[in-house]
C-alpha cells in the first residue's frame, strides 16, 4: 500500500490550547490523526463540523482540534450532539468517547442514537478500561484481567460494542484496531458520509492503566496483544468457532439505508407548510 | 385572529414559549408536565423549529443545550424526579453560560412522591439542585395567566443574562383552566441574545472578562470556531488550572446575576397599606393568600397584607427587608405547600425582628384561602 499523503495537521489543531494530556504511547493520538485525515480527504470545512465529546481521556479530543467543539458531561455527549444535529441538519456532527463513557454511563444515549438513526458519526475508543480515573474495569474489560476495581481479575461480563450498536439498529457499523490507521481513515470517511448513524469502534491501548497491571507495560506490548486478538471479517469466515474464541472481529459489519431521523423530521416540517 | 379560549397552565407555558421565539424543545414524558411537551410536538414543526422526545430527562436537557449553541432559543420541561436527573446538565448550562428555559411543574416528593398532586417542595432544589456554586434565576408564577407571561419573561432573562432560567409552576397551575386572550406575539417585548460578531481573524472568547458581566453569546457554524467545556475554563473556553482565572470566572458567573438582581426582581403586593400581618407566599399559595386577604378584609376579621415574589431566585431581599423594617407589621406569615423552604429565606432576611408563623401543607392539595384564614385566626 502506498504511504499516506503528507498532511499539515496544524490547521486542524488548536495551537493556542494548553498542552496535550495523553500519556506517551496512547492510541488516542493515532486515532485522532486517522480522523483528521478523513476530514481532510473529504474536504469538509472545519466550520461545518461540530465535534462533541464526553469525559475521559478520549473526551479530550474536542479541545485539541479546531472545529465547533463541545466537551460535555460523562457519557452524555450524544445527547448534546443530537440537539446540535437536529437544530443544524446540514452540518456534520461527530462524537468521540471511550468505552466507559459511551457503553456504561452513556449506554442509554448510545443505543437510542443507534435506534433513532440520527446522522451522527460516533467513535467509541475502546481501551477496555477507565483510563483517566486510574484504571477501573469497564463494560468491555476482558474476563480475567486485573484492574484497580477487579484486583483479583475481572469476573464480570462484557459488552461487544459492535453487537450493541447492531442490536440497537445502527446503520453503519465498523471496527478496527488502532494498529490499522489507514483502515480507520477509510471507516471514518464512510461514517461521516453515511446518511444515518454510524458507529466506529476503535480497539485501542491503555498500557498505563490496563497494560501494566496485566504484564503489558509498554505500548508495544498492548498493541501486540491487540494485534494478536483481532481478526478481519474476511479471515474469520474460514476459521472455526474454537479458533475465534476470544478474538475481536474487525471490518465493516453493517452498511444499510434506513430513514434518517432529521430528514424525517424536516419532511414533516415541509408537509405542514401549506 | 383572536386567540381567546380556555387554556390550562401547561398549554400556556408552551404557547408562550412559541410566542417568545423558542425554536427547539426536547423533553421526556412525566406527570404533571406532559402537556407542555404534547403542545410543543404539535406546534414546533409548524414553524420550522425542532422538537424531539429524548430517551431520558438528562438527554433532553443535553439536546436543548446543544441546540442553544447553534443560536436558537430552547426549552425543556419536567417535574421533580426529572429535574433531579436534569440537575447534572443544569450545572453544565450554568458553567457554559447557556441561555435555556427549564420548566418544573412541581409535584409531591421526594422520589416518585405524589405525581398527580400539587406541591411547592422544589423551591430550594431550584436554588441548589446542581452541585457547585452556581447562579440561578427562578420564576414562580401564581396564576395560569402568569404561566404565560412569566414564560415570556423567562426567555427574556435567559437571553439577557446568558443563563438557564427555571420556571417553577405546580400541578395545580399546570392543570388549572383559565380563559385568556393571548396577545399578538408581535406586541410582546422580546429580548434576543447579544450575539458575538468577531471580526475576521479575531478569536471569539465565550467567557470574555472585559465585555461586561455577560459576554456575547457565540453560535456554532458561523465561521468562528470555539470550544466549550464543563471544566473550569479561561476566556476562550479552554480548560484551565490557573487559580486566578478560576476564581475570577467563578465570581463573574455568580455576579452577572447578583449584580443585576434588582433588574430581575418582580413582586406582587396586595392590601399592604392597612395590613398588620405580612404574608410572604409564592405561586399558587400566593394567589390563595391574596384571596384570603380579600375575604378577611370583607368580613373585617383581619388585616392581611401579601408580598408575593414572582422572581424567587435571586430572592427580593431588599424589598422584603424594607417591609419588615417598616414597623407596620406585628408579625410575618409564611404559608407554603412544603415543610418549610420559603420560610428559611424569610427568616434569614427577618433576622429575628418579627415573629414568624407558618402554614405548611404537603398532602397533595393546594393551600386554599380557607386554610390561610383558619391558620391566621389560630396563630395571630
Amino acid at each position: 500500500m502506498a504511504p499516506a499523503a503528507y498532511i499539515n495537521f496544524e490547521q486542524y489543531l488548536r495551537q493556542d490550547y494548553r498542552g496535550l494530556q495523553w500519556c506517551p504511547g496512547c492510541g488516542d493520538g493515532a486515532i485522532l490523526q486517522a480522523f483528521l485525515r478523513a476530514v481532510h480527504e473529504l474536504g469538509i470545512s472545519q466550520d461545518d463540523m461540530a465535534v462533541v465529546s464526553g469525559i475521559g481521556c478520549s473526551g479530550r479530543i474536542s479541545g485539541y482540534i479546531d472545529f465547533n467543539t463541545m466537551h460535555t458531561t460523562h457519557g452524555r455527549a450524544i445527547s448534546f450532539a443530537t440537539g446540535i444535529k437536529l437544530a443544524s441538519p446540514d452540518k456534520h456532527v461527530v462524537v468521540f468517547g471511550g468505552d466507559g463513557d459511551q457503553t456504561a454511563i452513556g449506554g442509554n444515549h448510545f443505543i437510542h442514537a443507534c435506534r433513532r438513526n440520527i446522522n451522527l458519526t460516533i467513535c467509541v475508543i475502546n481501551n477496555n478500561v477507565y483510563g483517566m480515573t486510574g484504571g477501573q474495569y469497564s463494560p468491555t474489560t476482558p474476563h480475567g484481567m486485573k484492574t484497580q476495581t477487579m484486583p483479583y481479575g475481572n469476573y464480570d461480563q462484557q459488552f461487544d460494542v459492535v453487537n450493541l450498536a447492531i442490536g440497537a439498529g445502527a446503520t453503519y457499523v465498523a471496527r478496527e484496531s488502532v494498529w490499522k490507521p489507514v483502515a480507520l481513515t477509510k471507516f471514518f470517511k464512510k461514517g461521516i458520509q453515511h446518511n444515518g448513524v454510524s458507529v466506529i469502534e476503535v480497539v485501542s491501548n491503555c498500557h498505563i492503566n490496563l497494560g501494566r497491571r496485566n504484564k503489558m507495560k509498554s505500548p508495544h506490548a498492548v498493541l501486540d496483544w491487540i494485534k494478536g486478538r483481532t481478526v478481519s471479517l474476511a479471515k474469520a469466515k474460514n476459521m472455526s468457532e474454537e479458533e475465534l474464541e476470544g478474538k475481536i472481529l474487525v471490518g465493516e459489519f453493517v452498511e444499510k439505508d434506513k430513514p434518517e431521523f432529521t430528514e424525517q423530521y424536516y419532511k414533516l416540517v415541509e408537509s405542514l407548510k401549506k | 385572529m383572536s386567540r381567546q379560549r380556555v387554556y390550562n397552565g401547561n398549554e400556556l407555558v408552551s404557547l408562550a414559549a412559541m410566542d417568545a421565539g423558542c425554536r427547539f424543545y426536547a423533553g421526556y414524558p412525566i406527570t404533571p408536565s406532559s402537556e407542555i411537551m404534547e403542545v410543543m410536538s404539535k406546534e414546533m414543526p409548524k414553524v420550522g423549529g425542532a422538537f424531539i422526545q429524548m430517551e431520558d430527562e438528562i438527554a433532553s436537557i443535553g439536546a436543548a443545550i446543544g441546540a442553544a449553541w447553534t443560536g436558537v432559543k430552547s426549552m425543556t420541561a419536567s417535574s421533580g424526579p426529572g429535574i433531579s436527573l436534569k440537575a447534572e446538565h443544569i450545572g453544565f448550562a450554568c458553567i457554559t453560560e447557556t441561555p435555556l428555559v427549564i420548566v418544573n411543574i412541581m409535584r409531591g416528593g421526594p422520589s416518585t412522591g405524589f405525581p398527580t398532586a400539587t406541591s411547592q417542595s422544589d423551591l430550594m432544589q431550584a436554588r441548589w439542585g446542581t452541585h457547585g456554586d452556581h447562579p440561578v434565576i427562578a420564576l414562580v408564577p401564581g396564576t395560569a395567566t402568569e404561566m404565560y407571561y412569566e414564560t415570556i419573561r423567562a426567555f427574556n432573562l435567559a437571553e439577557l443574562y446568558r443563563t438557564p432560567v427555571i420556571i417553577l409552576g405546580d400541578e395545580m397551575l399546570g392543570h388549572l383552566n383559565t380563559m385568556l386572550d393571548l396577545p399578538d406575539p408581535s406586541t410582546l417585548e422580546l429580548v434576543e441574545r447579544k450575539l458575538a460578531e468577531p471580526k475576521p481573524g479575531e478569536k471569539y472568547r465565550p467567557f470574555a472578562m472585559d465585555q461586561g458581566d455577560v459576554p456575547p453569546m457565540g453560535a456554532f457554524f458561523r465561521g468562528y470556531r470555539f470550544h466549550l467545556t464543563g471544566l473550569n475554563s479561561n476566556e476562550y473556553g479552554y480548560p484551565t488550572i490557573d487559580p486566578d482565572m478560576i476564581q475570577a470566572q467563578q465570581e463573574r458567573m455568580m455576579n452577572k446575576i447578583a449584580n443585576h438582581a434588582d433588574e430581575m426582581e418582580k413582586n406582587d403586593t396586595f392590601n399592604l397599606d392597612d395590613a398588620d400581618i405580612l404574608t410572604v407566599a409564592v405561586g399558587s399559595t400566593g394567589s390563595a393568600a391574596k384571596q384570603a386577604s380579600k375575604d378577611m378584609k370583607a368580613d373585617g376579621s383581619g388585616r392581611l397584607g401579601v408580598f408575593r415574589p414572582l422572581t424567587l431566585w435571586p430572592f427580593p431581599e431588599k424589598e422584603l427587608d424594607a417591609l419588615i423594617g417598616s414597623g407596620k407589621f406585628k408579625g410575618l406569615f409564611v404559608p407554603e405547600a412544603n415543610l418549610g423552604q420559603l420560610v428559611i429565606e424569610v427568616e434569614r432576611i427577618n433576622r429575628g425582628r418579627l415573629p414568624i408563623q407558618t402554614l405548611q401543607k404537603v398532602n397533595g392539595f393546594p393551600v386554599t384561602p380557607g386554610d390561610i384564614v383558619e391558620r391566621i385566626k389560630e396563630v395571630f
